[in-house]
């Protein structure tokens, strides 16, 4: 790892203003990739600004069905919060699908959702929610959120506080994890509810998380597991290496669909 | 160079480092306790496995100065008169282990998951639960057995004392 100045803000603005004045650095949530990263020697930001210690990025509110879920808040506690778990359980299951024990004691959704790895969870919890993305001067929909690979719609500086939904009638999530890694090699998160069905696939596309109309009109019509039976997944815009062809990718998102479906509650 | 004050094992300990010094090389380097284990470079075996404020972390994976203030129990902090922890008795009694290697992470995120999941841990849970925890020796099935073995005697001895 190369050598970077360690930073501990407490509140936002503070975390803000350090990285103005540090333009190689980078904030750091749990640090689950971030950490490892610099251990390869892949990233080498100068300054680390450590947001673990921001108290008002923290907690989990349920007002009714209206969810908020504080940016550093970790994968365990979004896992095994009784709160959620009464309104929108599916997003508990996702939550402990990630990595391992010790990665979800330290990993935090506005982390996860900031990297926006294209095989990472998060990222089809939130776009199959229609979740509001909240930070420091910004509010912007899931929909508009995550741009690419590893993209998102943040701007330099910028610090995701909070995210926010309506929990919707049903909801599932079902991935197909690489078997050394444990990331999706397919993971479809399905909800219906007020504002319809929403479909959202990770870990499959070759810019990242996606929504698959022909799902959401099929489920619209008719939400079962047989009315994706004729739904055709197209292969040219998915990804291929060595662990699958986009062929089998394609297959793979109608199978984690309808065993989504299957299991929504 | 930064200062890290950490409580180990009950007790306040601090020394210096650099900022990039890694949770596991302030423990081994620093504070002289090598019970716990680097086994990889890539964050994926759990050999480096410690309790912070009372939750199973890959200490490879954090910064010595990102835990500076919180609580760590290592492997040497478990035991207590002389008697061996109740997991570490149960991985000696169960066969639970081979070389040793991993053995620490193992005992700490055994510890760490009978404590969540109490006297309701099943084969399956132990299974997915070793999910961040690599053996190339045992198999794992003596490790699930050991683990299993503990919680039934840990939530037995609960009982008794109530």
């Amino acid at each position: 790892m190369y050598a970077a100045n360690y930073h501990r803000p407490s509140t936002v603005e503070e975390a803000a203003q350090i990285l103005a004045g540090a333009p190689e650095g980078k904030y750091v949530a749990g640090g689950m990739t971030m950490i490892p990263t610099m251990k390869q020697r892949l990233a080498a930001p100068s300054d680390i600004i450590d947001l673990r210690h921001i108290e008002s990025m923290k907690g989990i509110t349920v007002d009714g069905r209206k969810v908020r879920i504080g940016a550093a808040t970790t994968h365990a506690e979004v896992a095994s919060s009784a709160a959620i778990k009464a309104v929108c359980p599916a997003l508990c299951h996702l939550a402990g699908l990630i990595g391992d024990p010790h990665v979800r004691h330290m990993g935090t959704i506005g982390g996860s959702i900031a990297n926006n790895d294209p095989a990472a969870d998060y990222p089809a919890g939130m776009l199959g929610l229609g979740t509001t993305i909240i930070g420091n001067g910004f509010q912007i929909a899931a929909d508009d959120f995550f741009t690419g690979l590893f993209e998102t719609a943040l701007m330099d500086g910028q610090i995701i506080t909070a995210i926010e939904f309506e929990a919707p009638e049903t909801a599932g999530y079902e991935k197909f994890p690489n078997p050394a890694s444990r990331y999706a090699m397919t993971g479809v998160f399905v909800s219906k509810g007020a504002n319809g069905v929403r479909v959202a696939v990770t870990g499959a596309g070759s810019s990242g998380v996606f929504r698959h109309g022909g799902m959401e009109t099929a489920l619209a019509a008719n939400w079962s597991p047989a009315a994706l039976d004729a739904v055709s997944v197209d292969a040219s815009d998915l990804l291929s290496d060595l662990h699958g062809s986009a062929e089998y990718r394609a297959n793979l998102v109608k199978v984690m669909a309808k065993r989504a479906v299957a299991a929504a509650r | 160079m930064a200062k890290v004050i950490l409580t180990v094992n009950g007790r306040t300990m601090s020394g210096e480092c650099e900022e990039r010094t890694l949770l596991v090389h302030f423990i081994r380097e620093n504070l002289g306790l090598t019970g716990t284990h680097v086994g990889c470079d890539t964050s994926q075996c759990g050999t480096c496995v410690v309790h912070m404020d009372g939750k199973s972390v890959k200490s490879c994976s954090i910064l010595a100065v990102q835990a500076s203030g919180s609580s760590i129990t290592t492997i040497e902090g478990i035991s207590a008169n002389g008697e061996l922890h109740p997991v570490q008795a149960a991985f000696k009694e169960n066969h639970g282990l081979q070389c040793g290697f991993c053995t620490p992470g193992m005992v700490m995120t055994a510890v760490d998951m009978i404590s969540r999941h109490g006297a309701n841990l099943d084969e399956k849970t132990v299974r997915a639960e070793l999910e961040g925890n690599i053996c190339r020796c045992t198999g794992y099935h003596n490790i699930v057995k050991a683990i299993l073995a503990a919680s039934a005697e840990m939530s037995a001895a609960r009982q008794a004392a109530e």
